[in-house]
């Protein structure tokens, strides 16, 4: 408690657990810590169902509906069946970095948690750098799957494994660009804070800045169609071709793990976290997650794959001027007119996004395609 | 200016599949859900009837695989041109339904069944009484009208779709 205290040295006072909460930090520590381990896991489940489901009816299947009443077991099944299967580790394979390779891909999945607020001061440690820690713990990730590539010692899983990383240097920029706009407009990096200040969702008032960051988020997270690293048809499913059982579990786990954490990080910088009417906090929180999720799934199922070339085009060309442009021009609006209309900043910044991507989409030139106007 | 070229066609491809989402899917949840096959289908086996065949053998002449073999005799003590043997190679046999086109006596039928798998080849094999109608093995309309109008009409998955998003 008095740690946490320190730490957080935000002007409002902070409620970080509740007046009568009993045994202190130690006891906080561990309440908060079985909570997230618990919630994520299940989020997991839920999500692996969701994407599969949703995949499913969105290609015009059913998904999996065998096991359990509409299929909602299957992730546990399938969960068992991974656990119970023999765990081959290649010849050739570097043991050690194979080993622990997904421990280290999983442990910054889950350690994002940490600072993201489930209800007004419920998180296990309200950072008032939050927002850095999330952008900082969450590269670290790939190193888990270099490792994989590496210590695999296939040319498919190092090809799959350097391909992330190109990709993770790439796309970090425009993500971190496009949350200093949400940062500037909420005047702290702590994410309750920025919860807080959002009595607006910033959705509203950083559309170009939510549409970067989802882009550059998927892109981070391998979701589809930026999922070129795991690339199953070309890259016999990249990283982890080589890993089998619980291991191969963990990557799966890891896989959704992060889309979770992206969708919690999304949900609290532009969709105002735990906020809304009438339902719980936790719940809305929660709700919110799973619409981001949707989203991800329905982008995945929608939009084929990226080559290499496009992937790093997007980035550099599209996103990264974007992000500095939106950043910009955030700034500008913060300083000059901070006491504005918030609709008629919605409304200008909606127009801006709009022209904005129109201009874009005519400079940019998609792996050195034709262009037809 | 082409608007697919600014970001419209990522959100029209978006709208097919919420538009998939949102009505039934294209399928057809077999053990539990069965469509009805076309009244002319060409089925697993062939069917025969041996009241009716007089042992001429065109079906086994017109085979393509060969898959039919017919051997007749004359029954001395009452004095009847009998088939004794009439066997039928369903693993060669391809569907083509030139047998049956050719019996002048309707004697043959293709079969309506679809689930005859067997776990033999051997079992492929059949003869004399196995080839009999059965309700297992029901004669199904191809070539044959007046049997076709008895049949059930075929159900297709398409219809399945369209009467949901009525």
């Amino acid at each position: 408690m008095a740690i946490v205290n320190f730490m957080n040295n935000s002007p409002l006072p902070m409620q970080v657990t509740p007046a009568d909460w009993p045994g202190g930090y130690w006891w906080h520590w561990v309440f908060f810590t079985v909570i997230l381990i618990v919630f994520v896991l299940v989020m997991v489940m839920g999500a692996i169902y969701i994407e599969r489901r949703g995949l499913g009816r969105m290609q015009s299947r059913l998904g999996p509906n065998r096991v359990g009443p509409f299929g909602l077991l299957q992730p546990v099944a399938d969960a068992v069946k991974v656990l119970l299967k023999e765990n081959i580790v290649p010849n050739s394979a570097d043991k050690v970095v194979h080993w622990l390779a997904p421990i280290i891909a999983f442990v910054p999945a889950m350690m994002i948690f940490a600072v993201v607020p489930f209800q007004n001061g419920a998180l296990l440690a309200d950072l008032n750098i939050g927002i850095l820690y999330v952008i900082a713990i969450s590269s670290v990730s790939t190193i888990g799957v270099f490792m994989a590539g590496w210590g695999s010692s296939n040319k498919y899983s190092l090809l799959g494994a350097m391909r992330n990383v190109a990709a993770v240097v790439s796309y970090e920029i425009p993500l971190v660009l496009a949350v200093i706009g949400v940062v500037l407009m909420a005047g702290s990096l702590s994410l309750n804070q920025i919860v807080l200040k959002q009595d607006i969702p910033f959705i509203l008032l950083q559309p170009l800045g939510f549409l970067l960051f989802f882009a550059a988020g998927c892109a981070e997270i391998n979701r589809s169609p930026f999922d070129l690293f795991e690339a199953d048809q070309e890259l016999v499913a990249g990283f982890h071709t080589e890993y089998s059982g619980m291991k191969f579990a963990m990557f799966y786990l890891v896989e959704y793990g992060e889309a979770i954490a992206m969708s919690a990080i999304i949900t609290t910088l532009f969709l105002s976290g735990w906020r809304g009417p009438l339902l719980p906090p936790w719940l809305w929180f929660i709700l919110k997650i799973l619409i981001v999720f949707f989203l991800m799934v329905w982008t995945r199922t929608t939009f084929p794959r990226a080559r290499i070339d496009q992937l790093m085009a997007l980035a550099w060309k599209f996103l990264l001027p974007l992000a500095l442009i939106n950043l910009f021009i955030t700034a500008i609006q913060v300083l000059v007119w901070p006491d504005a209309l918030p609709w008629i900043l919605i409304f200008i910044n909606i127009a801006i996004m709009v022209i904005l991507i129109l201009l874009w989409s005519k400079f940019f030139k998609l792996g050195w395609g034709r262009i037809e106007v | 200016m082409k608007f697919e070229r600014y970001g419209i066609g990522l959100i029209k491809g978006m709208v097919v599949t919420i538009k998939h989402l949102l009505r039934h899917p294209t399928v057809n949840q077999f053990p539990e859900q069965r469509l009805n096959m076309s009244r002319r289908f060409r089925g697993n086996e062939l069917i025969w009837s041996r009241e009716r065949c007089t042992g001429c053998a065109s079906c086994a002449k017109t085979c393509p695989q060969g898959a039919i073999e017919i051997v007749t005799a004359t029954n001395l003590a009452d004095n009847k041109y009998e088939v004794q043997k009439y066997q039928v190679d369903t693993g060669y046999c391809i569907q083509c339904g030139l047998c049956v086109e050719v019996c002048p006596y309707d004697a043959l039928f293709m079969g309506y069944s679809y689930e005859r798998a067997k776990y033999r080849r051997g079992e492929l094999v059949q003869s004399g009484d196995e080839l009999l109608e059965s309700p297992q093995r029901p004669a199904s309309g191809y070539f044959h009208p007046e049997i076709a109008e008895k049949l059930p009409k075929q159900t297709l998955l398409v219809e399945k779709i369209v009467e949901k998003r009525k």
